[in-house]
């Protein structure tokens, strides 16, 4: 099963390298990590996506509330939730195709933020595997470059993860 | 009061109560050297190798509960603690280790004896830090060692590049009495609900077990556990790193369990219906072939650290809190209850377990006219009164003084456990000399485990530690030895110790007395000369039976109850 692991954390040198050393010494596997200071700039915020069974998610909370430098963990995906993740994708747009790709990105909502007489750089957010499709639908030939934040969530009401 | 860095390390070693630091200087601690110097309060022990020093530290700190503190330098000095780091850290040990680093303008930058000591040790310590501004120095050594003895104990790690330790440099000295962290708040109680539950269920039992480990001793809790299982009446195991919390030579305690543990123990294991789990952590050592582990039992497992509940073996009730706290609220609850454990049910339990007590799986052969191993230990056992701090290193001695000394109290037993680190023994005896130097403190060990930290005899004269040195020499690594008999057709690779030195000239050089000791009848005598030699360091060498095996043996792959006995020992045909 796919998890959505949130953490708070202290905004230190070596806590992101503690968080990844864990999951590698101990074979937890990360699909994606991201990590940033929050409103209060002593605390990061980091969003793990990562799978394993009831058992290992269980082991994997453990063992982050284990680090020092981890002051909360939330598994986010066991209870209703938002999931956002933000893409960029550069594309060879040319001739025909210009229309055809603008199009498809509209389907998808994303926006075209850069423009060239032969590429576009498009933008869109969403969850994971509706990026997943945007990329599905481009002919191969057409992606220059493809940049992914990873997945980050929150909570839906006013529940939250917080200090 | 201003003081350098330097200073400031010292000073908050005083302030935190430290009577010893193991350590050797180098060129990034030089600062911190001077401001040891000519003063009396911190006694420095200076080893011959900086593993050394964190052993030292380590049989310190569990000899006695207290912090171990160690003082490396920079690169290589930081490097070899990472072994000794490494033990203490599977085992739950308090330590607090200071490392010099280069001066924080060129980190980074490959100087001479740079090492990223942090992301060396990370994976091996409870926490450490780089302090980087030196008005954080003493709140960062006071959290380490804060963070070292609370909660699950650990090794923790200060890394002080040289500059913040300048000695012209003089800011204002404030040690802090508390420190908070608000990412790190230890259980302390437990759950009274989950208590509640546990008393029920233990109320409930027809083939109840207690099953206790290290985290018993490591929590203090050996009273607490004491009384309970008396009042329970049940019967109880222990762990390696667990021995002594319970009396050894008690009629309910059973011996310990798991790979070398006795047949009654692991027998009892795999026949309870309640299994009560305290400060213990279902090593793959004890636990044997996990699907076949405890199969009719229901398991209550307390432990401070909710990692280690329901990580190998699934839990029915988990209780997250110390050992001491819960195990007295346990008693309480069962006490209020009114009730007693089902007499009946236990009595015929007790029958059960005396039957295969009477197998006397620890036998051997007496009459032998080579010197057994084990005729060694229970010698020993005999000679200390069953009251000497006994260190060990690792391989087929440690687990012979585990079946045949029978521990009575806790922290006697000082041995690495989890890491399995040849080379722990002799300097954890010398750490356990300083902290009780009355004490009868010996270190058993083989011929191959002893020369890992050999240099350690030099420090041994020079702050006089007279210990005793039991080694069972075999002239072989016993226990791979023993592997390669059973799983690999007796094919033994690399494990024969050719060339040995001459141990008791080996002995002398270093400026003690050494003893040969060849026949079984020599034994006893030569254990009562040396614990007469109270002023002396005495290394004893026994030659003994090479060829000899630990019994019984579950091997890997194997449940619990499908033990390896001798060949002189058949269950089927004993016990029919």
């Amino acid at each position: 099963m796919r998890h959505i692991i949130s953490l708070l954390l202290e905004n230190e040198s070596g806590a992101l390298s503690r968080v990844a050393g864990l999951f590698s010494a101990r074979g937890y596997n990360i699909e994606a990590l991201t990590v940033a200071p929050t409103e209060d700039p002593t605390v990061s915020r980091m969003t793990i996506v990562t799978r394993g069974d009831e058992r290992v998610i269980e082991q994997i909370t453990k063992q982050l509330n284990k680090l020092i430098d981890v002051i909360k963990v939330l598994d986010i995906s066991e209870a209703d939730h938002i999931e956002r993740e933000l893409m960029l994708v550069k594309v060879r747009a040319k001739d025909q195709e210009r229309e055809e790709i603008k199009r498809l990105a509209d389907i998808f909502r994303g926006r075209i933020i850069d423009v060239t007489a032969s590429s576009y750089v498009i933008e869109m957010t969403g969850a994971s595997p509706k990026l997943d499709a945007f990329l599905a639908n481009l002919a191969k030939d057409w992606i220059i470059e493809v940049v992914r934040s990873g997945p980050t969530g929150i909570l839906r009401g006013e529940r939250g993860l917080h200090l | 009061m201003d003081l350098s860095g330097a200073e400031i390390v010292v000073q908050a070693l005083k302030d935190e109560g430290v009577e010893f630091i193991f350590g050797y200087p180098g060129g990034a601690v030089l600062h911190i050297y001077d401001a040891l110097f000519g003063q009396e309060e911190v006694k420095h022990v200076l080893v011959r190798h900086e593993q050394g020093a964190t052993h030292m530290a380590d049989g310190y700190a569990r000899a006695t509960g207290k912090p171990g503190v160690v003082l490396a330098t920079s690169g290589p000095g930081a490097t070899n603690l990472v072994t000794g780091i490494a033990t203490a850290y599977m085992d739950s040990s308090p330590l607090v280790v200071l490392t010099g680093q280069v001066p924080t303008p060129v980190i980074g930058s490959d100087a001479f004896q740079e090492c990223d000591t942090v992301g060396i040790t990370r994976p091996c310590v409870k926490h450490n830090f780089l302090v980087k501004d030196r008005h954080k120095l003493a709140e960062t050594i006071k959290k380490a060692f804060y963070i070292a003895t609370t909660g699950r104990p650990g090794p923790v790690l200060v890394d002080i590049p040289k500059d913040i330790t300048d000695p012209k440099v003089k800011i204002p000295y404030h040690y802090p009495k508390t420190v908070h962290l608000r990412s790190y708040n230890p259980t302390v109680k437990g759950n009274p609900r989950q208590i509640r539950k546990a008393a029920e269920l233990i109320l409930e039992a027809k083939r109840p077990m207690i099953y206790s480990g290290g985290g018993v001793i490591l929590g203090e809790a050996s009273e607490e556990l004491r009384e309970l299982t008396r009042w329970l009446g049940f019967p109880i195991t222990s762990t390696l790193m667990g021995l002594g919390a319970y009396p050894g030579t008690d009629r309910q305690f059973l011996g310990m369990l798991g790979m070398h543990g006795t047949y009654e123990a692991n027998m009892a294991m795999h026949e309870c219906d309640v299994l009560l789990a305290v400060g213990a952590r279902f090593d793959d050592r004890v636990t044997g072939k996990l699907d076949e582990f405890c199969p009719y039992a229901k398991i209550i497992h307390i432990d401070v650290d909710p990692s280690s509940i329901s990580k190998n073996v699934l839990v029915d009730i988990p209780i997250v809190g110390q050992a001491k706290p819960v195990l007295a609220e346990l008693l309480v609850q069962l006490k209020a209850s009114g009730r007693r454990p089902e007499a009946e049910a236990l009595s015929a339990w007790w029958e059960q377990i005396e039957r295969w007590r009477a197998l006397d799986c620890l036998r051997y052969d007496r009459e032998s006219s080579l010197i057994k191993p084990q005729y060694v230990v229970e010698q020993l056992w005999q000679v200390t009164r069953g009251k000497a701090y006994v260190t060990s290193d690792v391989g087929q001695h440690q687990m012979w003084v585990a079946q045949y000394y029978k521990f009575d109290y806790p922290r006697r037993w000082i041995n690495s456990g989890g890491l399995g680190t040849m080379g722990f023994g002799l300097p954890a005896a010398i750490g356990v000399k300083l902290a009780f130097p009355e004490e009868d403190v010996v270190c058993v060990t083989g011929e191959a485990s002893i020369q890992m930290c050999i240099q350690e005899l030099s420090t041994a004269l020079q702050y006089k530690t007279p210990i005793k040195i039991v080694n069972l020499n075999n002239r072989y690594m016993g226990m791979v030895r023993q592997w390669q008999e059973f799983t690999y057709e007796s094919r033994y690779s690399h494990s024969y110790m050719d060339a040995l030195p001459d141990f008791v000239k080996l002995a002398e050089a270093y400026g003690h007395v050494g003893m040969l000791i060849e026949k079984p009848q020599d034994v006893r005598p030569a254990l009562e000369e040396a614990f007469s030699m109270k002023d002396k360091l005495v290394f004893l060498d026994f030659i003994t039976d090479r060829t000899e095996n630990v019994y019984p043996m579950v091997e890997a792959g194997k449940a619990q109850h499908q033990m390896r006995l001798p060949p002189w020992i058949s269950p089927e045909r004993e016990l029919a």
